[in-house]
């Protein structure tokens, strides 16, 4: 019972925010468009384990019908031209079927018009910044902020601490590294256009549940879209190495409904408007001038 | 003029020079020299897998046990340099160097000189990249891809990038003469297309290497410039791009895969037909497959960069070409089962080590065909998966191939046979234990862990501890094989024959065991009944 529910959680029965004890496979994830990795990766796999069969199959038949101690005498033959096409025309029909189906899900993927939200994210090390641009048509003022890793885990990685990572819950779930101090913000069924990029070193936005990862370079803005289907809880973690605390610079997206996503935000305007958070630090020359200092 | 020259070396055509330093810190003997890289790769070997072991410890369960997380980044960075650079090119460079003047009739390198520089430059490159590690501030911590701005944050970078200019240098040399050797001092008979299989993979390896050793010296470069004479090549505050790095560094790095392997497949092909006692199946396609995958292996780099945000064409050309791959590479693994298809199969190490490397190397290369599809790369750049395929590529690929043949060479060069059973059990617990190590990275990465963390969800730590105890076991393997090693050249008892190997086929196997110090004076008369090569007249 317990490896059968265990079964059905890795091939997808159940879609997780967080990876899992055991996982083996990727999950189908929890946006419109994280399925496509998720096929591809199955029907790809699915190829590979039937022509492994076919040549491994063939070649552990030869290692026992062709043993010198049951007494095969070899053969004088190098030479096939049937064989030889074959197995080269057979791959290519197969490539061709991948490339289709792996063309239309990137296509849809580099597709980022339309979209009803713009949220700008920022790399720094060792944490990220997330400024709301814009919703609705409608710019949003100043609403942004940083979001690093949370104090229990941060507290719980020291080298030599004494605590244990098992320790680090929110709820039941184990969040150790997997959480951060302010969680990104979005609406659900909206198409979220993500404006990426740097303010030291290369880092890399990457939530599985969404399907894909893009790298956060300084000087470059990458454009990227998600729409998240169903509320949630959903982390990743920084995916470029980016000096000594890559590993601990983890990415947390909370999705809610929209209109508890509008009541959110007015509650952020109104702070802000308090308050006025800061400007970002985002500053090439200068940042460029303390590396070289 | 050739005459005067022969005259001049007459007094070391007897045997090798008496002082220890005479023979080896200055011979321009193409077996010595050969064997002086087989020990250097081995020594980096246990260099780099001893910074292996220490990742696997700090990685055996979550949380900080044992090092601070910017020296597990020294750890990842050096690891990677060492094995790729330190360990695995020099052992096929050794292994080109024993074997390509024997297996081609010629009396040595072409320009033993050089030869003699070209490996002695490498003990000193390797001491300046290593002494990084015990200066302030540390070592290069950026990843062996150095990308930067990440790379310009290291105080040693100047250290690194001297370092592997020497390394370039070395190879570089060591590639001219091969070439120089191949087409210019086969022995009367030896026609291009009768030459073995290793022989050519060689031989286009060596130009993989001239094109792209130099791209990668211009790329380490521009970041040393970059960092102390105010350039700006990557700097965006200046102008430049840290993508352009990317796009330079891999045009060298994705043919540097493949100089790792492609000698491998050489081998293999030696290897197989000789305990199928049966020649080798489609050696004309096997040399086009090799051409094929060396000319891709230009036009594929980008498929390291597919998360950087490239334009839609190119993400699906790159997709396109890296897909192309499979097909030669397809073609090898199928001639390589067909070869021993009808054959007479016998399972010394050697062969168990062919045999392990066409699974396992294969089973790499699904893994890379999975990781070509774009939207799926998405997904798997930068997890455990990618750290998964290449390591089932570097060391059940090209490593398993360079232990293969050494075991399948060693006779000939010590005149002594190792011991068969401590060959099979160094088989036996290799490969268990780096299935152990390496397989359940794939989940890993598949459920989300990225590579070069230090530490983890508690998540991830089942498949974790596994894989490190798979690491450890397959380190202490390794002890095994330096004692088969030592012992099969002081040791052992039990003499080699010429031909070792009963379907051994090629010039190599004509000439005495151990190989005498100088081989091949006279150019030998070649029966072509006696090479390797299969359907050469088909
Ligand atoms: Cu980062
Ligand atoms: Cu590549």
């Amino acid at each position: 019972m317990a490896a059968a529910s265990l079964a059905l959680a890795s091939f997808g029965g159940v879609a997780y925010a967080a990876p899992h004890p055991w996982q083996l496979n990727m999950e189908p994830g929890a946006s419109t468009w994280s399925r496509v990795p998720y096929d591809l990766n199955n029907i790809s796999l699915a190829v590979c384990v039937v022509i492994g069969i076919l040549v491994f199959g063939a070649m552990f038949v030869a290692m026992f019908r062709f043993r010198k101690s049951r007494g095969a005498v070899a053969e004088k033959w190098s030479h096939n031209t049937m064989l030889e096409v074959v197995w080269t025309i057979v791959p290519v029909i197969i490539l061709v079927a991948l490339a289709y189906l792996s063309t239309g899900g990137l296509t849809s993927w580099a597709d980022t018009t339309g979209s009803q939200m713009t949220v700008k994210v920022t790399g720094y090390q060792w944490k990220w910044r997330y400024d709301y641009v814009s919703y609705l048509g409608q710019p949003i003022e100043k609403v942004g902020f940083m979001s690093k890793l949370d104090q229990q885990s941060d507290e719980t990685r020291q080298l030599g601490s004494g605590m244990d990572p098992y320790a680090v819950k929110v709820g039941d779930e184990n969040t150790y590294l997997l959480n951060v101090d302010k969680p990104l913000v979005v609406p659900v069924d909206t198409k979220i256009r993500f404006a990426i990029t740097s303010g030291d070193v290369i880092h890399s936005w990457w939530v599985p549940a969404f399907g894909w990862k893009l790298d956060a370079i300084p000087g470059i803005i990458n454009g990227a879209w998600t729409n998240i289907k169903t509320p949630g809880t959903y982390r990743g973690q920084c995916a470029e190495l980016c000096g000594q605390d890559h590993g601990f610079m983890p990415i947390v997206v909370v999705a809610k409904s929209k209109a508890d996503f509008a009541k959110w935000l007015s509650e952020q305007e109104a702070e802000s408007k308090k308050a006025p958070p800061p400007p970002a630090p985002f500053d090439a020359a200068a940042q460029v001038a303390a590396q070289r200092g | 003029m050739s005459y005067a020259a022969t005259h001049d070396q007459h007094d070391d055509h007897h045997g090798a020079p008496k002082s220890f330093f005479q023979r080896w810190c200055m011979s321009t003997n193409h077996k010595d020299i050969g064997t002086l890289y087989l020990i250097f790769a081995l020594t980096m070997f246990f260099i780099g897998g001893s910074f292996a072991m220490t990742i696997r410890a700090e990685l055996f369960k979550p949380g900080l046990q044992l090092v601070q997380p910017y020296f597990f980044n020294e750890l990842t960075t050096m690891h990677g340099l060492v094995m790729i650079f330190g360990a695995i090119m020099p052992a096929f460079v050794g292994l080109g160097n024993w074997m390509i003047p024997m297996m081609v009739g010629a009396p040595d390198m072409a320009l033993p000189r050089m030869n003699n520089l070209s490996f002695w430059i490498l003990p000193f490159a390797f001491v300046l990249l290593l002494s990084t590690l015990f200066l302030p501030g540390g070592g290069p911590a950026g990843g062996w891809t150095m990308y930067p701005p990440l790379s310009l944050q290291s105080g040693s970078l100047a250290y690194v990038v001297f370092a592997i200019h020497l390394m370039g240098i070395s190879s570089i040399m060591g590639a001219i003469n091969i070439i120089a050797t191949i087409l210019n001092m086969r022995a009367p008979g030896m026609d291009l297309l009768k030459m073995p299989v290793f022989v050519w993979s060689w031989l286009i390896t060596a130009f993989l290497l001239i094109a792209v050793m130099p791209v990668l010296a211009g790329a380490v470069t521009m970041l040393l410039t970059d960092k102390y004479f105010d350039t700006s090549f990557f700097n965006p505050g200046g102008g430049g791009d840290p993508v352009l790095y990317q796009h330079v560094f891999w045009f060298f790095g994705h043919p540097e895969v493949y100089i790792m392997i492609l000698p491998a497949f050489g081998i293999i092909s030696e290897i197989v037909p000789t305990f199928s006692r049966k020649p080798i199946f489609g050696y004309k396609a096997m040399v086009f497959a090799l051409a094929c995958i060396a000319f891709l292996s230009f036009i594929v780099w980008a498929h390291h960069m597919f998360a950087v945000g490239l334009p839609l064409g190119a993400d699906i050309f790159f997709m396109y070409a890296t897909m192309l791959i499979s097909i030669p590479t397809g073609v090898k693994v199928f001639n390589w089962v067909t070869t021993m298809w009808g054959g007479s199969l016998t399972f010394e190490t050697p062969m168990l080590f062919a045999v392990a490397f066409i699974i396992l190397f294969t089973i790499g290369g699904f893994s890379g065909l999975m990781l070509a599809l774009v939207p799926a790369d998405f997904q798997y750049h930068d997890t455990y998966f990618v750290v998964a395929h290449f390591h089932y590529v570097l060391v059940t690929g090209a490593l398993f191939a360079i232990i293969g043949a050494t075991y399948y060479w060693l006779p000939k060069w010590t005149g002594n046979m190792y011991s068969e059973f401590w060959g099979k059990v160094h088989f036996w617990n290799s490969v268990i234990w780096v299935n152990v190590l390496f397989f359940p990275q794939h989940f890993l990465g598949l459920a989300g862990m990225p590579r070069r963390i230090p530490d983890y969800n508690v998540a991830f730590a089942n498949f974790n501890m596994i894989s490190s105890i798979g690491g450890f076991l397959f380190g202490a393997s390794q002890l095994v094989f330096l004692g088969v090693l030592i012992h099969c050249a002081f040791f052992s008892k039990k003499k080699a024959a010429d031909r070792v190997w009963e379907g051994a086929r090629g010039l190599e196997w004509t000439v005495p065991s151990p190989a005498p110090h100088h081989t091949f004076d006279v150019p030998p008369v070649i029966h072509d009944e006696e090479l390797a090569h299969g359907d050469v007249h088909a």
